[in-house]
C-alpha cells in the first residue's frame, strides 16, 4: 500500500514532481504558499515564443506573398489560412499581385527582428501551402519545447501546474495550421499572467486571444443585421452569417458548464454579442492580434440568461462575458475541475462546496481558491488519488533526473507517443481529468517505451551531478517507496532497469 | 430443426428439459462460427445529409443551397437517394449488396452537445451520464467467454467498449522494444496493484501478438490491423474504430469529403483484410447525432438531430437505403431546423446486433438499451451465418 509523506504530496500531488537535489521548507504548506510571491508569469525560457501580433503579421506577410506567388509562378496558395479569413474583404486582384510581392518583402524584412516566425521568412519564394504549415510546425515544436523547459526548471512548480490546469479549461487544439501557429502565444499571454489573479480576467484574456477565435470559428462570425451583412446582402454576393461555435462553449465548456440551465436562445444571443471580435492588424501594439471590428458586430440589445445588455459594441460582449464569470454555476463547475485535480476522480462534495463557496465569496479570486486546496485536509490524503497524465509523468520523470533542460529530446514527438500531444486535445473540452483516460495497455506500455529513450539522459545527468541512480526513487518519494519497489530496485541489473523501475513503479505513477 | 439441434446439445452438456425456455433458444452459441462485429464510431456529428444525399426531396437543393451536392456527380443509390462521390469503396459494397444505410435515425438524445449525446451514443443509455458502462461492451458479455473479446483500434478504450467484459486497446507505435526481462521485472512492480497489472500484463500480450506499424498509420492500416485482431482463432471477435473529423461548422465541403475519403479507405481496408471473413462479419457505422438542414453563415452546418447510419458487411442484406422519410420542407423539419428522425438508434443497433450473431432480439435489446420493443425494429438486415 503506497503511502505518500505531506512533503511527496507537496513535490509531487501540489508541485510537478521532486527534483534529486531539491531543498524543500521544512514546512510543505508554507513551501507552496511562499510560491505566490515568487512566481513569474514570464519567464525568460518563453521569451522566444512570438505574440499574436507578431504571429498575424508572419501570416498576412506570408499569404500576400504566396498570392503574389500565384499570379508569378502558377503554385498553390497557402490552404492553411483558409481559418483566418477576414470577413469581408475579397480575394486581391491579380492584377495588384506584383505590386503586393515587392511589398510584402520589405515588410518581411522589417519583421525579421520581431521573433521567430519572420526568421523563418528567409525562403522568400512562397509557392505552396506548405510554407505556411512548416512555418506553424516549428513555432509550435519550439513552443513546446519551452513550455516543457519551463516546468523543469520552475522554482514555482504548483503556480507552474495552475498554468498548466487553466490552459487545459480554457483548451484551444492544434488541430489547424493557424492554431498551430498561435497555441504558444496562447498560454504564455492569455493563460499565465492571470493564474493568480481573477477568473474573469483569463476569461475575457482567452476569449480575445487570436488563437481561441480561430479555433472556434469566431473570426468568421458575423452579425446577419451588421453593416458588413448588409452590405453583402446589397451587392448580391453570398450572405455572411453566425457561427454559434464560440459561444456554445464559452457556456457548455469556459464558464457555466453543461446542462447549467442555458438556453439554445442564450447561445445564439452570447453568439450576437461577441461578433466583431476577430483577429487583429499588423502594427496594432499591445493587442496581441486581437481586434474589434464594429462593422461585423450585430447591432441592438441582447438578453442572456434572463439578463439585459444594452446595444454597444465590445463592451456589450464583455459585460456578459463577467457575468458569466460571477455566475453560481460557474463557481461550481470550476470548484468541481479544481477538487478533481487535487482530490481524485471522484472528489469528496465538502471541498467542492469549500472551493464553490470561496470562489463565489471573493468573486473568483484564483489564489483565493489556490489557499483553500491548501488549507483542505482532502488534497492531502495520503494514498495516491490520482493517476499522472502522459504530461505530469513525463515531466515528473525528466525534474526526476534533474533535467533542466530538453536538448536532444523530440519532446513533442514523445508527448505524441504518450498519448497526450501538447494542445491537441482534439476537442474543445480538453483532456478529461480521469484515470480512464490514460489507464489502458497500450498508454501504460507506451510510457515503458519512452523510458528506454529517456534512460540514456537520464543517466547522464545524474551522472553529471553525481547522484547516485540507486537511491533515487528515495529521494524523489521519500518514505514512498515500498518494500517490494524497493526490492525489485535492489536486484535491477543495470541503471538502465533502475531507472525504469523507479518511474514505472505504482508510486511514480501516482500522486 | 434448429430448436431441436440447441435441445440436444444442451442435454450434452447436462442441461434438464426445464431449461429449454423460449428466451434460451437462442442464447449463448457454443460453437464458434466466426461472427464477427465492428462498431465505428464517428466523433463529431456526421452530416448525413451530404453523405446518403435525398435527392429526389425537391426542398435538398435550396435547403442545402451552396453546400448540395451535385447529383451529376454523385453514385445513385436508388430512385430517391445518392451517395457521397469520395465513397467510391462503399459504393461498391452497396452494388454488391454488402452495404445498407439506415436514414434519418437518432438516439434518445435531444440537445446537441456532443459530449453528452455521444456519452448516450455509446453508453445506450437514455440519458447522459445514466450508466458507467457501454453497450457493445455489454454485448461482448452475451457472447462465449474468451480474454479479450472485444479490441479497440485507439489508444484507450472507448466508452463504448468499457465495461465487465474482458476488451483491450491497441494503437500502433514506433517506439523501440522493450527487454523481455524488463517486461517482466515491470510486471512484478504490479503484483499488488490490480489496475496497473491488469493493464500491463494485456499490454504485454497484445504487443507479442501483433507486429507494430513502422511511423504513421493511415485509415487502411488501421483497417487492417482491426481485421488481423479479429481474424484470429480464438481471438476478439467485437472490433471498435474511431473516426473524428465530422464536426464541419464550416469549409464542409472539402472536409468532409476529405474525412469521408479517409472512412472509406478504412472500410476497404477492414474488409480486405478480413477476406472470407468479410462474409461472417458486420460493421455498423454512427454518429452521436446529424446536422442542420440549411447551411449556416461560415459554409458549414450545426448540430442537428437526426442522422445516418451504415451497415455492412459479406452477411449484410445490403443495396438498400432503409427510410421513414420525413421530408426537408420547414413544416418538416424538428425545431425547425433538423432533419426529423423517424427511427430510433437504439433499436436499429438491437436489430443489427442480435442479428448478427443469432441472438434473441429481445435479449440483446434488454441488455443493451434496457428496452423491450414488442416487435423487431429492422428484421432481415443480417443474413445468418453459414455454419
Amino acid at each position: 500500500m503506497v503511502v505518500y509523506s505531506d512533503k511527496a504530496i507537496a513535490l509531487n500531488r501540489f508541485g510537478l514532481g521532486a527534483r534529486p537535489a531539491t531543498w524543500l521548507d521544512a514546512d510543505p504548506r508554507r513551501w507552496l504558499l511562499q510560491q505566490f510571491e515568487r512566481y513569474d508569469s514570464n519567464p525568460s525560457v518563453l521569451a522566444a515564443i512570438p505574440d499574436g501580433t507578431e504571429v498575424y503579421g508572419g501570416y498576412v506577410a506570408i499569404r500576400r506573398a504566396a498570392e503574389a506567388s500565384r499570379a508569378i509562378f502558377g503554385g498553390m496558395v497557402g490552404g492553411g489560412l483558409s481559418g483566418l479569413g477576414e470577413s469581408g474583404s475579397g480575394s486581391d486582384d491579380t492584377a495588384e499581385a506584383a505590386g503586393a510581392k515587392t511589398r510584402c518583402l520589405s515588410r518581411t524584412t522589417r519583421f525579421m527582428a520581431a521573433g521567430a516566425m519572420c526568421t523563418l521568412l528567409g525562403n522568400n519564394s512562397f509557392r505552396t501551402g506548405e510554407d505556411v504549415g512548416e512555418a506553424a510546425r516549428k513555432l509550435y515544436r519550439n513552443a513546446v519545447e519551452a513550455r516543457t523547459a519551463s516546468a523543469l526548471t520552475s522554482e514555482t512548480p504548483f503556480i507552474e501546474r495552475m498554468v498548466h490546469f487553466w490552459s487545459n479549461h480554457f483548451c484551444v487544439s492544434v488541430d489547424s495550421v493557424p492554431v498551430l501557429a498561435f497555441a504558444g502565444a496562447f498560454e504564455r499571454d492569455a493563460i499565465r499572467p492571470h493564474v493568480l489573479g481573477r477568473f474573469e480576467d483569463m476569461l475575457l484574456a482567452v476569449e480575445q486571444h487570436p488563437a481561441m477565435l480561430i479555433y472556434l470559428n469566431q473570426n468568421i462570425s458575423v452579425g446577419p443585421n451588421s453593416a458588413v451583412a448588409v452590405r453583402r446582402k446589397q451587392s448580391g454576393r453570398k450572405a455572411l452569417g453566425l457561427n454559434e461555435n464560440l459561444a456554445r462553449e464559452i457556456l457548455e465548456l469556459h464558464t457555466l458548464g453543461v446542462r447549467t440551465g442555458y438556453s439554445q436562445a442564450d447561445v445564439t444571443e452570447l453568439a450576437r454579442t461577441i461578433t466583431g471580435w476577430n483577429v487583429g492588424p499588423i502594427g496594432v501594439q499591445g493587442t496581441q492580434g486581437f481586434v474589434f471590428k464594429a462593422q461585423s458586430h450585430e447591432p441592438g440589445a441582447r438578453t442572456i440568461r434572463g439578463l439585459r445588455y444594452a446595444a454597444g459594441g465590445i463592451a456589450q460582449g464583455e459585460a456578459a462575458l463577467r457575468d458569466l464569470a460571477m455566475a453560481e454555476a460557474t463557481a461550481r463547475h470550476i470548484a468541481t475541475k479544481l477538487a478533481v485535480h487535487f482530490a481524485g476522480d471522484k472528489p469528496p462534495q465538502v471541498l467542492v462546496d469549500r472551493l464553490a463557496a470561496a470562489f463565489g465569496k471573493t468573486g473568483g479570486d484564483l489564489a483565493a481558491l489556490y489557499r483553500v486546496l491548501i488549507d483542505s485536509p482532502e488534497a492531502w490524503v495520503p494514498q495516491p488519488v490520482k493517476l499522472k497524465s502522459p504530461w505530469e509523468w513525463l515531466v515528473s520523470v525528466l525534474r526526476g533526473v534533474g533535467a533542466m533542460q530538453v536538448d536532444g529530446l523530440d519532446v513533442s514527438a514523445l508527448l505524441q507517443q504518450l498519448g497526450q500531444q501538447v494542445w491537441k486535445p482534439g476537442s474543445p473540452a480538453g483532456w478529461d481529468d480521469q484515470a480512464t483516460a490514460w489507464l489502458s495497455p497500450d498508454m501504460l506500455f507506451r510510457r515503458a517505451q519512452v523510458v528506454q529513450q529517456l534512460v540514456g539522459k537520464g543517466a547522464a545527468e545524474l551522472d553529471g551531478q553525481g547522484l547516485d541512480v540507486q537511491g533515487l526513487g528515495d529521494v524523489l518519494l521519500p518514505g514512498a517507496i515500498s518494500m517490494e519497489t524497493a526490492a525489485e530496485i535492489r536486484d535491477a541489473p543495470d541503471r538502465t532497469s533502475v531507472l525504469s523501475l523507479v518511474t514505472m513503479s505504482p508510486e511514480f505513477l501516482r500522486r | 430443426m434448429l430448436q431441436r439441434r440447441r435441445f440436444l446439445h444442451l442435454a450434452g452438456t447436462g442441461a434438464s428439459a426445464a431449461m429449454m425456455a423460449p428466451g434460451l433458444a437462442f442464447a449463448k452459441r457454443q460453437a464458434d462460427t466466426g461472427q464477427r462485429f465492428v462498431f465505428v464510431i464517428q466523433r463529431g456529428a456526421a452530416d448525413g445529409l451530404n453523405i446518403v444525399i435525398p435527392h429526389a426531396d425537391p426542398a435538398y437543393g435550396q435547403m442545402r443551397g451552396t453546400l448540395a451536392i451535385d447529383q451529376a456527380a454523385a453514385i445513385k443509390l436508388d430512385g430517391m437517394f445518392s451517395l457521397h462521390p469520395a465513397l467510391t469503396r462503399t459504393a461498391a459494397m452497396f452494388a454488391q449488396k454488402e452495404a445498407a444505410f439506415v436514414h434519418a435515425v437518432a438516439s434518445p438524445y435531444r440537445e446537441r452537445s456532443h459530449f453528452d449525446a455521444q456519452n448516450v451514443l455509446e453508453t445506450g443509455g437514455a440519458k447522459p451520464h445514466e450508466i458507467e458502462t457501454g453497450w457493445l461492451n455489454r454485448l461482448a458479455g452475451m457472447l462465449p467467454a474468451r480474454d479479450p473479446q472485444g479490441v479497440a483500434l485507439a489508444p484507450i478504450v472507448p466508452l463504448a467498449l468499457r465495461g465487465k467484459a474482458p476488451v483491450t486497446s491497441f494503437a500502433p507505435t514506433s517506439l523501440p522494444a522493450i527487454p523481455a526481462d524488463l517486461l517482466d521485472r515491470v510486471g512484478r512492480l504490479y503484483e499488488r496493484d490490480r489496475e496497473l497489472r491488469a493493464a500491463w500484463v494485456s499490454a504485454v500480450e497484445t504487443h507479442q501478438q501483433v507486429h507494430a506499424a513502422a511511423g504513421g498509420v493511415s485509415p487502411a492500416r488501421l483497417g487492417l490491423m482491426a481485421a488481423q485482431f479479429l481474424r484470429q482463432p480464438g481471438g476478439p471477435q467485437i472490433a471498435m474504430l474511431e473516426s473524428a473529423g465530422w464536426d464541419t461548422h464550416g469549409g464542409q465541403t472539402s472536409r468532409l469529403t476529405a474525412v469521408l475519403g479517409s472512412l472509406d479507405a478504412m472500410l476497404g481496408g477492414l474488409r480486405e483484410g478480413l477476406g472470407s471473413a468479410w462474409a461472417n462479419t458486420t460493421v455498423l457505422v454512427a454518429t452521436e447525432f446529424g446536422r442542420t438542414v440549411r447551411a449556416n453563415g461560415t459554409g458549414g452546418t450545426d448540430h442537428g438531430t437526426g442522422a445516418v447510419a451504415w451497415i455492412l458487411g459479406g452477411g449484410v442484406n445490403g443495396g438498400r437505403v432503409i427510410a421513414d422519410w420525413p421530408g426537408l420542407r420547414d413544416a418538416d423539419l424538428l425545431d425547425g431546423r433538423d432533419l426529423r428522425p423517424t427511427m430510433a438508434l437504439d433499436g436499429l443497433i438491437a436489430s443489427v446486433a442480435s442479428q448478427a450473431f443469432g441472438l434473441d432480439p429481445g435479449e440483446v435489446a434488454h441488455v443493451l438499451f434496457g428496452t423491450r420493443p414488442s416487435g423487431e425494429v429492422l428484421p432481415g438486415l443480417v443474413k445468418p451465418a453459414r455454419v
